[in-house]
């Protein structure tokens, strides 16, 4: 039977077109995102594609101590939930503004870690779920031009890596999603090489294909593996004076 | 950024950006000189921005169906091909679909595109109840057959220069399968092609090939190509369970821009001769899946980089029904005498239209590609002359070279429509690489 898919921080494409795939194989949809009364049109699009149920949640990543409250509020517990929470913000801001720092080493791992936790619990009661959390390749080794959320996302992907050996014995599935450059509006200003670049509707795809096959961890674009691999097999004193 | 259409010709710079939400849509138009592009399906240059370029594929959203009545709200953004694989399935179909499904709904209206079905149920504008438009001040205004008719009149049709296409409501129509019953009737000749879209004027589908490298007695030879939409019974047994499910293409991508010398006058009279002996086999009724007969290119992705680095250009012009013969008859004898024979050549009969500066009028239209080499382009001021003597008039949807007093001549509706924008206070706010080219 189609349990709910609960997707956090609905509003980025990445999300709404994972949103879109799980609606699409008839699952009921929970988007949750600040603002969430903004989302309207999102679950009209939803219903309208897809006729499934689409219910709409406010959602704040930061307010970690929100986060058990929230999702005693959810209509149903979710089957699969999906963080696609995170900022990536400026890295030269980020170096010098500590408050905008926060913002983003929060946002990336904090309230996507803390929140897993809670419904970790939940699906463990229940003994079964999948959590998906959408880390990144930036999160592979840390790098001078944004180390600020690449280290936000090497926090996220070592607890997504963690809970998934903790959970292994207990029906409860963890997915690690490094998508690589995609095509949204978080890296519109950015000039991108096509080959490295995937479309949001292939993120969606690789998710759905990733949940289904429980697998663990995953380069949306295979060659994101082979870029990674090398980029953390140089050593450190060289690296060290690389720009990449 | 350069930018250039489905043709590659020409790359104009200008500054693309991909809003989410319509506070970010006023911001760009209050900068002035934009306009709004869908897939980029256009062949030449109405989508690029003569400074500014909106990517609307975010709006992406559909809103409401009824399916009382069939009607289907949504965003500009909203792709043909979205709309088919949400609502064929629940039996329901485009009401007018172009050759390509890869295209936006804003789009659709934008080039108000016609389809194989227009000698009955005209263009797109047929399908179109009621458009939301923001304006240069940002406002957004509906506008419909009732409601600001003159704005939703010249929207239709007008190149996306009106306004930013926001949100539409668009009628699909009713089918009971997926599959086309298709007739193929080779026609040996132009008039013989002529006549058969004279005698078929009762189907609801109808659309011709014809092959432009054939000369003298075969001048004009077609394949004539009748569809209707098939009944259930009539669906192939092992897909009968399942009628609205079309056997999924495998998708191919072209993989490169092809060399220049790819498409010459020999390779292309080959192909052509292949491809009226291969349909010619094909004589009389088949049954076909909807995406094979309305979509055939579409299998095969980013097909434009067959014509290589340079990029093609598109010529299509129509002609009105008293002239139409004579005036095809010039057009495909100064192709055929030129050498210069075109790959994809389409022919068809338009039915009557009523709209303000939409293409299509009652007559004939041809649909001719062209690589973008000397003798190509040396032909395309022969082929203007012919259109305008025969009172034909060019698609603004394909152009990227028509000179403007050439446009303008051909289609005096153009300076109303100038005029008209300049006295609303569209013309600062919105204007393409097109529309300065050619004074709209």
């Amino acid at each position: 039977m189609n349990l709910p898919v609960l997707i956090l921080g609905a509003r980025s494409d990445m999300a709404r077109a994972t949103a879109r795939a799980f609606a699409a194989l008839g699952h009921p949809i929970q988007l949750a995102a600040r603002d969430a009364d903004s989302l309207g049109p999102d679950k009209a699009d939803l219903e309208t594609r897809y006729s499934v149920e689409v219910t709409l949640h406010e959602f704040n990543a930061l307010d970690v101590a929100g986060h058990a409250a929230f999702i005693d509020g959810l209509p149903a517990l979710p089957g699969i939930a999906i963080c696609a929470v995170g900022t990536m913000g400026e890295q030269e801001e980020n170096e010098k503004d500590p408050a905008r720092a926060v913002a983003v080493l929060r946002s990336n791992f904090e309230g996507p870690a803390i929140l897993f936790g809670v419904l970790a619990e939940r699906f463990v009661n229940r003994g079964s779920g999948t959590l998906v959390g959408i880390s990144s390749v930036a999160g592979d080794r840390g790098r001078a031009s944004n180390y600020v959320y690449g280290s936000a996302k090497a926090g996220f992907t070592a607890f997504l890596s963690g809970l998934r050996n903790r959970l292994a014995q207990k029906n409860v599935h963890v997915v690690t999603v490094k998508p690589g450059f995609v095509n949204t509006a978080m890296t519109a200003h950015l000039d991108l090489p096509a080959k490295l670049t995937a479309e949001p509707d292939e993120v969606a795809g690789a998710i759905v294909k990733a949940v289904k096959k429980q697998r663990n961890i995953i380069y949306v674009r295979p060659i994101w593996w082979l870029v990674m691999s090398i980029i953390c097999a140089v050593p450190e004193m060289v690296f060290k004076k690389t720009s990449i | 950024m350069q930018l250039s259409g489905w043709g590659n010709f020409p790359k104009r710079t200008t500054q693309l950006t991909a809003p989410r939400t319509e506070a970010e849509v006023a911001a760009q138009i209050a900068e002035g000189r934009a306009v709004a592009r869908g897939n980029g399906r256009s062949y030449g240059d109405s989508a690029i921005g003569a400074a500014r370029t909106l990517d609307m594929r975010g709006f992406d959203r559909m809103l409401s169906f009824n399916a009382a009545t069939g009607q289907l709200v949504a965003e500009a953004g909203v792709m043909l091909s979205d709309v088919i694989d949400s609502f064929l399935p629940r039996g329901w179909f485009p009401m007018v679909t172009p050759g390509t499904k890869l295209i936006t709904l804003g789009g659709a209206i934008a080039a108000d595109v016609h389809g194989k079905n227009h000698h009955v149920e005209g263009s797109f504008r047929a399908c179109v109840d009621w458009i939301d438009l923001m304006g240069p001040d940002g406002a957004v205004t509906r506008c419909s057959h009732d409601e600001n008719a003159e704005l939703f009149g010249w929207t239709i049709g007008g190149m996306g220069l009106t306004g930013i296409i926001l949100r539409c409501a668009i009628r699909l129509r009713s089918v009971k399968s997926g599959w086309i019953r298709q007739t193929m009737i080779p026609a040996a000749n132009l008039d013989e092609a002529i006549t058969a879209f004279e005698d078929s004027m009762a189907a609801t589908y109808s659309v011709a090939w014809i092959d432009c490298a054939a000369k003298g007695a075969a001048l004009g030879r077609s394949l004539v190509m009748l569809g209707e939409h098939a009944e259930p019974g009539e669906v192939p047994p092992r897909y009968r369970a399942t009628p609205f499910k079309a056997p999924r293409r495998r998708k191919k991508t072209f993989p490169m821009n092809a060399p220049g010398f790819a498409l010459n006058p020999l390779s292309v009279r080959a192909f052509n001769a292949l491809y009226f002996w291969n349909g010619s086999r094909q004589e009389g009724q088949q049954i076909v899946d909807w995406d094979g007969y309305f979509y055939p290119l579409d299998a095969i992705l980013k097909w434009n980089r067959l014509y290589g680095r340079k990029g093609f250009m598109q010529f299509q012009c129509v002609l009105p029904q008293d002239s139409a013969r004579e005036g095809l008859h010039r057009l495909m004898s100064a192709i055929s005498e030129s050498g210069q024979a075109s790959f994809l050549s389409v022919l068809k009969r338009f039915g009557p239209q009523d709209s303000p500066f939409s293409f299509p009028m009652e007559g004939y239209t041809l649909a001719l590609d062209f690589p973008r080499h000397a003798r190509a382009i040396a032909l395309m001021p022969e082929l203007d002359a012919i259109t305008l003597d025969h009172g034909g008039r060019f698609y603004l949807a394909k152009d990227s070279r028509v000179p403007a007093d050439t446009f303008t001549t051909a289609d005096p509706r153009a300076a109303a429509f100038a005029q008209w924008r300049r006295e609303n206070g569209l013309a600062d706010a919105f204007a393409s690489a097109q529309s300065e080219r050619l004074h709209l």
